[in-house]
C-alpha cells in the first residue's frame, strides 16, 4: 500500500510536469490496464479532471468489447477523445496474415503517426512499463522521438533528480511514460485499492480461459487462467513465471525492438 | 528459493544501482541474482541459451539482460536497463548501468535514482578508472547506501591476500571524501560465490552474501521530519478552486498552517489539501506526496518558488558554489548562458568562476579554467539572472541539487555547498522583513488585477545622459493611461527635493541610499496595483548599481528593463529591451507593450480594456 502510494506520487508529479511544459499534449489510451490507471492517474493529479485529449489508434482489428468499454468510460468521465485509424492501409487490404510486424507498423505505429503530424502533438503520454520487455527497461520517463518518430535508444539524454527532457527542436517530440516503474502486479494491486472500472476480458468467466495482455484479436490470445476477481489475479501474478506479454504475436523474435526502434509504443 | 517461498507479497521496493569499470562483471552479476532469485520468467534462460548456441557463443548470465541484439553483439551494455526482482519481501528494483566510459551520463541517470549501489571491482584487474570515478559520483550524486563487489575471485584463485589488497586500496580511496561502503564482498557472479549462496570457497570471509547486503539496505529515511520544503510545480484552476500543486520534497504541512513563498516572500494560509477519490479529504501531507492545497487568500505564487514555514526558510541569492559534473556534448565554458533548474524552478544563469577541475583518479586540482569537458567534476560558482530559494545539499536533498540545460538538453548536475553573498543581500532582507510585516488591507492584488485589467509592473528605462530617457517614460505613461491602464511617471526628481532632502551632499553622491528610498516608494505604488514608469535619471551614470538596488526591492514584481544609449556601453543585467535612442518612440512605445503582454502584465485573460461602471 505504501509502495504503491509512492509510484502513484511519483507518477501524478511525471503527468504534472507533462502537462506544464507542454502545450500540445495527448494521451495515449488503449483501453487496457496500464494506460486505464494512468487514465485514473491523470484524473489524481489534476483533481478529478483530464486537461489533454486521450487518443486511440484504432487498428479495426481490436476486440469489439474494448471499443465498448471505451465509449462508456470516455462518456462518463467527461473524457476527449480522439480516434486515429490508418484508413488508406485498412482500405489497401492490410491485416496480420500479411506479417505481423508489417501489420503493426501500418496499423498502429503510422497511424499514431499521422495522428501525431495532423495534430501536431508534441508531448505524448503512454503506459509502458519498464518490467514489460526488454526494449522499454531501456526507457527514460521523458524520451525524445526525432522528426521521423524514431528511437535513439543509444544516445538518450540524461535525466536525474526528477528533472526532465522538456525542451526539444522543432519537428521533434517527446514520449512521456508516467509508469515505467509500476510492475504488472503493481497495475492490479492499484486497480483494487482505487476501485478502478477495468474490463472483464481480464477475467475467466467460467471456461478457464482470461487475457493478460488485450491487443488486436487476431494476434492476443488468451491465457489458461481461473482468475475470476482482481485478487484472483494478484495472486496468479504472485506465482506465475510466465512473461506477460506470452500471448502477443508480434513480440516474437526480434518484433519488439524493430518495432519499438521506429516508433512503435 | 523460488518468490513462491516468499512468505508474504513484496510491500516495499528499493532502487537499486550497478556500477563499476567496463567488463568488471556487471551484467554478469545481474543475470546471476536472477537466476538464484528464482526471478527469470519460464523459458528466458533457454531462449538466451538457444541464441548463444546459434552463435556459436558459450553462454553466460550477461546475455539474459542485454535484451538488444546490438549489445550482444558489442558486448556492452549501452543504457541504463531498469528489471526486478523479489527476494525475501522486498522488490530490487535493478538500474544495470553501463561501465564503458562513454556512457557516463546513462550511469548517472541510472545512480541519481538509486536508494542504494553495488560497484563492482575485477579481483584480477583490480582498481581501475571508471571504479574510482564511479565511486566519487555515488558520493556527489548523495548515495550513501553501497556495498563494493570484489568480483572475479575464481580467477586469482579465491586468495585473500588479493582481496585484502583491494580492500584497502579502495577504502583508502573513498576515505578522502568521506564515503564509507556498507560492506566490501569477494565474489565469483559468474560461478555463484557469495552472491545468494556462501561461498565454500572462500572460508576466510565471514561477511554477508551479496543478497544479505542488498536485504541489510535500509529504505531511504522519511524526510517528513526535516522542515517543509514544497516546491510549487503548477496552480491549476479547472474549477472553482485555485489549487497550488507540487510534491513535498521535506517535511509535513497541514491545513491551518501558515506558509512562506520564496523567494517573492508571500504569505498565505493552508486552508485544504485536495485530492481525489480520498475520503475523507486529507488534512496533512508530507515528504514524498504529490499534494494540492488551497490557500486562505488568493496570492499571485508561481511555479519554482519554495514553500516553507516561516521559521526555517530556504537560502535566496543570485549565486552559489557548487559541484557540478558535466555531461554535454559541448564543454561547460564561464560565461555562457544556461538554463538552472533547481526543483520546479527554472531560471537562465551562468558560470561565473570555475574554482578548480576535480581529477577523480587521484582527487588533484586543476586551477586556472575557464571550460569543462564531458565527464569532468568541478567546483564552480553560478550566478543567476533572477533570486533563487535553494538550499545546501548537506541540510536538503531536493532542494540542494540542480541541473543545468544546454539548449535542449539536461548537460550537467551538480550540488549546492555554499551560499554566495551577493551585494543585495542586505536589501534582500531588507525586503524580506517588510514584506512579512507588511500590513494588507482587504483588497488583494489579484482583486486590484481583475478590477484594472493588468498586473502591476515596473518599466524601468535606464541609461546615459541625453538619450531620451525621460521622454520615452513620458510616452510610455500616456499610451497607457490613454488605453485605460493605470499607470503613474514617478520622476526622480520629485524624491530629490522632497524625500531626499535630508540627504548630504555625500549621500547624494552616492547611489545607494536614493536608489533604497526610490525603491521603496515604488514598491508602495506596484502595491496599489499601478504600472509605475521610471527612469534611472537621478542616479546620473551610476544607474546600473541604482537598477539592480530598486529590483531588489520591488522583487517579485516585473520589472521590463529599457536601455537607451548612444555609445556602445555596459547594459545593466537583464535588460529587456535595448534602444539605440533617441529612437522611434512610437515603434519603442509599441514594443514594450508587447513585452508587457508577453510578461503577463497585460494578460489578456483579465481584460484587454477594462470595463468602468459608472455611479452616481
Amino acid at each position: 500500500m505504501r509502495h504503491l502510494r509512492q509510484l502513484e506520487d511519483q507518477s501524478v508529479y511525471i503527468l504534472r510536469e507533462a502537462y506544464k511544459h507542454f502545450d500540445n499534449l495527448a494521451m495515449l489510451w488503449s483501453m487496457g490496464k496500464d494506460s486505464t490507471v494512468l487514465l485514473w492517474l491523470a484524473r489524481k493529479a489534476f483533481f478529478g479532471h483530464v486537461p489533454f485529449p486521450l487518443l486511440h489508434v484504432d487498428t479495426s482489428y481490436k476486440i469489439p468489447a474494448m471499443i465498448e468499454y471505451r465509449d462508456r468510460v470516455a462518456r462518463e468521465w467527461g473524457l476527449k477523445l480522439i480516434v486515429g485509424q490508418n484508413k488508406e492501409a485498412l482500405a489497401a487490404g492490410m491485416n496480420h496474415t500479411l506479417g505481423r510486424v508489417n501489420c503493426c507498423t501500418a496499423l498502429k505505429t503510422n497511424g499514431l503517426k499521422q495522428l501525431l503530424e495532423q495534430k501536431g502533438y508534441t508531448g505524448i503520454i503512454l503506459g509502458v512499463r519498464a518490467d514489460e520487455e526488454g526494449t522499454r527497461a531501456k526507457e527514460r520517463y521523458f524520451s525524445p522521438r526525432d522528426k521521423h518518430g524514431d528511437w535513439d535508444f543509444r544516445d538518450q539524454p540524461p535525466e536525474l533528480w526528477n528533472q526532465f527532457k522538456t525542451t526539444f527542436p522543432p519537428g521533434t517530440h517527446i514520449r512521456i511514460h508516467p509508469l515505467l516503474d509500476w510492475t504488472e502486479i503493481n497495475i492490479w494491486e492499484y486497480i483494487k485499492l482505487e476501485n478502478i472500472p477495468f474490463m472483464d476480458l481480464y477475467l475467466d468467466k467460467g471456461d478457464g480461459t482470461r487475457y493478460r495482455s488485450l491487443g488486436c484479436a487476431p494476434c492476443t490470445t488468451p491465457i489458461k487462467s481461473t482468475a475470476k476477481s482482481v485478487d484472483d489475479i494478484i495472486e496468479e501474478l504472485r506465482h506465475t513465471t510466465v512473461a506477460e506479454r506470452s500471448g502477443r504475436a508480434q513480440d516474437e523474435g526480434r518484433g519488439m525492438e524493430l518495432l519499438r526502434k521506429d516508433g512503435y509504443m | 528459493m523460488s518468490p513462491s517461498d516468499t512468505p508474504s507479497k513484496p510491500s516495499e521496493s528499493l532502487n537499486i544501482v550497478i556500477v563499476g569499470h567496463v567488463d568488471h562483471g556487471k551484467s554478469t552479476l545481474l543475470g546471476r541474482l536472477y537466476a538464484d532469485t528464482g526471478s527469470l520468467p519460464d523459458g528466458k534462460l533457454e531462449k538466451v541459451q538457444a541464441i548463444c548456441r546459434q552463435q556459436g557463443k558459450e553462454f553466460e548470465y550477461a546475455f539474459l539482460f542485454d535484451a538488444f541484439l546490438e549489445e550482444q553483439e558489442q558486448g556492452i551494455t549501452i543504457d541504463t536497463a531498469r528489471t526486478f526482482f523479489g527476494w525475501k519481501g522486498r522488490d530490487y528494483i535493478i538500474i544495470d548501468a553501463p561501465g564503458h566510459k562513454e556512457f557516463l551520463k546513462n550511469m548517472i541517470s541510472g545512480a541519481a535514482r538509486a536508494e542504494g549501489a553495488l560497484l563492482l571491482i575485477d579481483a584480477l584487474e583490480g582498481v581501475k578508472e571508471q571504479s574510482k570515478k564511479h565511486g566519487y559520483l555515488l558520493s556527489l550524486l548523495g548515495v550513501r547506501q553501497f556495498a563494493v563487489v570484489v568480483n572475479k575471485m575464481d580467477l586469482v584463485g579465491y586468495r585473500q591476500d588479493v582481496f585484502d589488497g583491494i580492500d584497502k586500496e579502495y577504502r583508502e580511496f573513498l576515505g578522502q571524501f568521506k564515503a564509507v561502503p556498507q560492506q566490501i564482498i569477494p565474489v565469483s557472479a559468474k560461478l555463484g560465490d557469495n552472491i545468494a549462496n556462501r561461498s565454500a570457497q572462500m572460508p576466510w570471509y565471514t561477511g554477508p552474501t551479496v543478497l544479505d547486503s542488498l536485504g541489510a539496505f535500509q529504505k531511504e529515511p522519511g524526510r517528513s521530519e526535516q522542515p517543509l520544503r514544497l516546491p510549487i510545480q503548477d496552480v491549476y484552476k479547472f474549477d472553482a478552486r485555485r489549487v497550488i500543486a507540487g510534491r513535498v520534497t521535506a517535511g509535513r504541512l497541514k491545513v491551518g498552517d501558515s506558509l512562506v513563498f520564496s523567494p517573492s516572500n508571500k504569505r498565505a494560509m493552508v486552508k485544504s489539501i485536495e485530492a481525489f477519490n480520498v475520503d475523507p479529504p486529507p488534512v496533512e501531507g508530507h515528504a514524498g506526496q504529490s499534494v494540492g492545497v488551497t490557500l486562505d487568500d488568493q496570492i499571485f505564487v508561481e511555479r519554482g518558488e519554495i514553500v516553507s514555514h516561516q521559521e526555517q526558510l530556504p537560502l535566496v541569492s543570485t549565486a552559489f558554489r557548487a559541484n557540478v559534473f558535466w555531461l554535454g556534448r559541448r564543454p561547460l565554458e564561464r560565461g555562457r548562458r544556461y538554463q538552472l533548474r533547481v526543483a520546479t524552478k527554472e531560471v537562465d544563469c551562468e558560470v561565473a568562476t570555475i574554482h578548480r577541475i576535480i581529477d577523480t583518479m587521484d582527487l588533484t586540482q586543476q586551477q586556472g579554467c575557464n571550460v569543462l569537458n564531458k565527464n569532468q567534476v568541478a567546483e564552480l560558482t553560478i550566478r543567476t539572472k533572477a533570486p533563487v530559494a535553494f538550499d545546501l545539499s548537506a541540510s536538503f536533498e531536493a532542494t540542494g541539487r540542480f541541473v543545468l540545460v544546454d539548449e535542449y538538453d539536461i548537460a550537467g548536475g551538480g550540488i549546492v555547498t555554499e551560499q554566495v553573498h551577493d551585494d543585495q543581500e542586505f536589501l534582500r532582507e531588507e525586503a524580506r522583513q517588510r514584506d512579512f510585516a507588511w500590513v494588507k488591507g482587504e483588497v488583494g492584488v489579484e482583486d486590484r488585477a481583475q478590477q484594472y485589467g493588468h498586473r502591476a509592473a515596473i518599466v524601468l528605462v535606464t541609461g546615459g545622459r541625453h538619450t531620451g530617457k525621460s521622454f520615452l517614460a513620458r510616452t510610455i505613461e500616456a499610451r497607457l493611461v490613454a488605453d485605460g491602464r493605470h499607470a503613474y511617471l514617478l520622476d526622480g526628481e520629485n524624491l530629490r527635493r522632497g524625500l531626499d532632502a535630508d540627504l548630504s551632499e555625500g549621500e547624494r553622491g552616492q547611489a545607494t541610499e536614493m536608489a533604497r528610498r526610490y525603491g521603496e516608494v515604488a514598491r508602495l505604488l506596484v502595491d496599489t496595483g499601478l504600472i509605475v514608469v521610471s527612469t534611472t535619471n537621478p542616479f546620473g551614470l551610476a544607474y546600473v548599481e541604482a537598477a539592480q538596488i530598486i529590483r531588489t526591492l520591488v522583487h517579485p514584481v516585473p520589472v521590463i528593463a529599457i536601455h537607451m544609449s548612444k555609445a556602445p556601453e555596459e547594459v545593466p543585467p537583464n535588460t529587456d529591451i535595448v534602444l539605440s535612442g533617441p529612437a522611434d518612440f512610437d515603434a519603442a512605445t509599441r514594443r514594450i507593450l508587447e513585452e508587457l503582454k508577453r510578461r503577463g502584465v497585460l494578460a489578456q485573460a483579465i481584460g484587454a480594456k477594462p470595463i468602468f461602471q459608472y455611479s452616481i
